[in-house]
């Protein structure tokens, strides 16, 4: 009765992130792209983009971000479940702004 | 080998020499503890402080709502007194109810774990509790708070001369504490399950504490930020709830309520937890529909983040707010009501016997329901805006809350009593208790729902003359509902040194933890066990005593 | 005897395992107490996600209400110091991540020299903060009894050759609003960049101790995401406190 209990055993799984070890290249990378993209972003501000001026602000934010949390944070190298728990945090966070945001929005659309 | 049930025979058991409890001896080695018992222990008495304290506010406010002037008190003391009594037990006892308690105890034994993931953060979350509750009784003392326990702005940063910064901080605290309980249990219960222990062989009380934990690591922390925002609002000045100053007063309301309602669930679904394994076990029989059961605790912590607004309808959102979120309150329903008729479908049919667990089980499935069903009413944004600020409301929340977790939490606490004490309570007593609360909670809170549909608003202490007769029965039922609490705290520390012995499975149930004695060693298992029997397997278990052995395996 | 009435057992013939001096009692395996840690140590930072949220919340409302506020008050930023500022956060990112595979790989000086690194980055950071909230001071920016608007409703001649453009009183008033939220935004940032750094300190003795080098790494991984978190955080804040339409 005592048979392979891998399968079921949670303490039994392998997980790359123990063994995989990011190395400085990897890092260098990211961190010349992090640099660019403070750049731009500085950059961008100056440029008269109307509307877009915030969404490129927060799209080269969320970029540099990603970049941070799968590399230096090695989620990109992790297990299903811490990269789950990442999205299960940034979901809550989008709940909370966006639906906060949605009241106030809508409250300019008048009565019905 | 596989796990093996046994049904030792009670008359001839002992306590065990060797246990969690005698282990060590010395304070420090009870303050120090890394035990998850110890420090479920340490939480219940300290909750059990705090809910004694907080019931005699309740007292006070149902003394002063006897007559319609406000003639015991003054409006301002008022005011303090349901704002401590909602502070104290929202926070100081609900939150941490079954989780710090039950949960600590039960959940590592449950999952086939020596302790939780992190011993020392679960003793730190037990500080953490002590540190806000302290605070809390300071405000409470030097002049209390006067905002209500929902610290609505402008109220409680510009008009209100109370300890509200002392009380937001104190909160900001406890709040800690509730974060790293949830934390532990969430990476306990992922990554220290036994082998063999899959997630659908879990019992449904780890699910259920699973989902609520998500929801305190996702939902205090917006409850501490408020807490900061209010406080520095209070203290500098900054202007970000004040309107004056062109901050919107509905923003900490949007923040609070984005805690405050995930609040609820964490309250409630450990208590639902509870029902599950009380059902299964007076019943003997598996829970009907286990994997509905525990996906719905999963979508109710979801589904749970979703509809906040509710408690704003009337405060200034959009319209189209409105409907949104009338919307998904109906849908954040249909898990809880899911719930019920699976508890139901589990009693159907099954062999009910009815020990005082489970007579508080009864009490929660009724009312709770009833609790439960008066929320959808209050979900519709119609009916809400009669509704909402009466009495209704009071009674809703005291439905779910009272009639709902605290009988949870009673049966829970009977339930594992023998398991934590190695004693059982003398059954006959408990028996009465459980009646008597549940005869003195709906002459309490029924007559509330009838009061506040006539109109009677809450958080006031006058009110007109043609309430009183409703609010007099309401002061008798809690007289009595105090007494049916009181009489727990005196039989249950009598059992610690007169009650009879409980052995390991006095209610031959299924479930590791009535594998292990009574009190369990500090380690739990000797061996840590390899899971093969399925989750509440009464048939198996009925198939194996049919031959009338007592070892079985 | 209770222990002979339960009969869970393990795999029959288990030897007892060695562990290493490390690993905790109630873990099975060190590769447990590894994750486990670190699985943690992510929960937490999804609770500090949802706590910076709330500010966030606060943050894109008032600026959609607010916006000529937000513009004024962004402009009295200096994109010099802020700039400088997100290189240093984003370079003890850098140095941080060396670190940690430094610790990884055992290399002793590699470590050393990366944790003092990140330790001069996030003073210098915290150096640069002081500076920029003593000028706030000065020119009465600091929300509260000595907030002065006045500023806004008559700016110097240098701003309006910058762009800026005299505000009416009742939105000059609201930049007490955008203000609050900088302070509140950067405060809570430099609080968390704090205790960071008190515990980088503590990890830097412990290097120069010898520790991190028999593979107890852990502390050190779960620091730098604890690190990379406050960098993430910031690089959020740049853009929306600093940034608001430089162009006008």
């Amino acid at each position: 009765m005592s048979e392979h209990f891998e399968n079921h055993d949670p303490n039994c799984g392998h997980d790359e992130a123990e063994h995989h070890i990011v190395g400085p290249a990897t890092y260098a990378i990211i961190f010349g792209a992090l640099l660019l993209g403070t750049a731009i972003t500085i950059g961008a501000s100056y440029l008269e983009m109307g509307p877009w001026n915030p969404v490129v602000a927060l799209a080269i934010a969320v970029t540099k971000a990603t970049l941070v949390v799968l590399f230096f944070m090695h989620i990109k190298y992790s297990s299903r479940l811490m990269k789950l728990t990442v999205g299960a945090g940034v979901f809550t966070f989008l709940i909370l702004v966006g639906m906060s945001l949605a009241d106030y929005f809508s409250r300019a659309w008048g009565q019905w | 080998m596989s796990t093996i049930l046994t049904l030792p025979d009670q008359a001839t058991a002992r306590v065990p020499k060797r246990n969690y409890l005698t282990n060590e001896n010395g304070l420090l080695s009870w303050l120090l503890t890394g035990d998850h018992k110890r420090i479920a222990i340490l939480y219940l008495i300290s909750i059990t402080f705090f809910f004694f304290i907080g019931g005699a506010l309740a007292g006070l406010i149902r003394m002063e709502l006897l007559t319609p002037q406000s003639d015991l008190m003054a409006s301002d003391t008022y005011n303090k007194i349901f704002t401590m009594h909602g502070v104290i037990m929202v926070f100081l006892f609900l939150v941490p109810s079954v989780p710090a308690t039950l949960g600590n105890f039960m959940i590592p034994i449950m999952v086939g774990a020596k302790d939780l993931a992190f011993p020392k953060i679960n003793l730190l979350s037990w500080y953490l509790y002590l540190v806000g509750g302290g605070m809390t009784l300071a405000a409470m003392i030097s002049g209390g708070v006067d905002t209500g326990w929902t610290f609505t702005t402008p109220m409680s940063t510009h008009f209100s001369n109370t300890n509200v910064v002392t009380t937001g901080l104190a909160i900001f605290v406890a709040g800690f504490s509730s974060i790293f309980t949830g934390l532990n249990f969430i990476v306990t219960i992922h990554k220290m399950r036994a082998p063999g222990m899959t997630w659908f062989k879990l019992p449904l009380f780890v699910w259920s504490n699973y989902a609520a934990s998500i929801l305190m690591v996702l939902g205090t922390p917006v409850l501490a930020i408020t807490l900061v925002l209010v406080v520095l609002e209070r203290t500098i000045g900054i202007g970000v709830f004040d309107a004056t100053k062109g901050g919107d007063p509905i923003l900490f309301q949007h923040l609070f309520w984005f805690y405050s309602h995930p609040a609820v669930y964490i309250m409630i679904l450990p208590g639902m937890g509870v029902i599950s394994e009380v059902i299964s076990t007076f019943s003997r029989k598996r829970v009907f529909g286990y994997t509905a059961v525990a996906f719905s605790s999963v979508a109710i912590a979801v589904f749970g983040f979703f509809v906040w607004a509710h408690h704003m309808f009337i405060m200034g959102v959009s319209n189209y707010a409105v409907l949104v979120f009338s919307l998904l309150t109906m849908l954040v329903a249909v898990p809880s009501a899911i719930k019920i008729f699976n508890w139901a479908f589990t009693l159907y049919k099954g062999s009910i016997t009815f020990e005082t667990p489970m007579l508080y089980a009864f009490g929660f499935m009724g009312l709770f329901t009833i609790g439960g069903l008066t929320g959808v009413f209050l979900g519709s944004a119609g009916t809400d805006i009669h509704l909402t600020e009466t009495y209704f409301i009071v009674a809703h929340f005291h439905f779910v809350m009272v009639g709902g977790m605290l009988m949870a939490f009673l049966s829970g606490v009977h339930f594992w009593w023998p398991k934590m004490t190695g004693r059982m309570y003398p059954e006959k007593l408990s028996q009465l208790a459980a009646v008597v609360t549940f005869i003195g909670f709906n002459l309490t809170f029924f007559p509330q729902f009838l009061v506040g549909m006539l109109g009677m608003p809450r958080r006031y202490a006058a009110y007109p003359q043609e309430f009183q007769v409703l609010n007099v029965f309401s002061t008798a039922g809690a007289t009595i509902l105090g007494v049916g609490y009181l009489l727990p705290m005196i039989y249950l520390v009598w059992s610690l040194k007169y009650g009879e012995v409980a052995g390991n499975n006095p209610w031959q149930a299924t479930g590791l933890e009535w594998q292990i004695q009574s009190p369990p060693l500090t380690e739990n298992f000797t061996t840590i066990p390899i899971v093969t029997q399925d989750v509440y397997d009464y048939e198996w278990l009925e198939r194996q005593k049919e031959h009338e052995v007592t070892h079985v395996g | 005897m209770s222990d002979s009435s339960h009969q869970l057992t393990a795999d029959a013939g288990v030897t007892p395992h060695v562990h290493p001096p490390y690993q905790r009692h109630h873990f099975v395996s060190m590769e447990q107490q590894t994750e486990t840690t670190s699985f943690g140590m992510w929960l937490f930072l999804l609770t500090e996600i949802m706590f910076f949220g709330g500010l966030f919340t606060a943050y894109l409302i008032y600026r959609n209400w607010y916006y000529p506020a937000f513009v004024a008050g962004s402009h009295q930023l200096n994109i010099f110091w802020g700039s400088l500022n997100t290189l240093l956060l984003i370079t003890s990112s850098f140095t941080m991540a060396m670190g940690v595979w430094c610790s990884e790989t055992k290399r002793q000086k590699g470590l050393i020299w990366s944790l003092i690194a990140t330790l001069i980055l996030g003073l210098g950071f915290l150096g640069i903060k002081t500076i920029e909230y003593k000028e706030k001071w000065e020119k009465h920016h600091i929300p509260g009894a000595s907030f002065s608007w006045q500023g806004f409703v008559h700016p110097t001649p240098e701003e309006l050759k910058n762009g800026d453009k005299a505000l009416p009183e009742d939105i000059a008033r609201k930049t007490e609003v955008y203000f609050s939220l900088y302070f509140a935004m950067t405060g809570m940032h430099a609080v968390h960049m704090i205790i960071g750094i008190a515990l980088l300190c503590g990890m830097l003795a412990k290097a120069m101790r010898g520790g991190y080098m028999d593979g107890h790494i852990a502390f050190v991984e779960n620091f730098g995401l604890y690190w990379h978190f406050v960098d993430i955080v910031w690089i959020f804040l740049f853009p929306l406190l600093y940034l608001i339409s430089r162009h006008q």
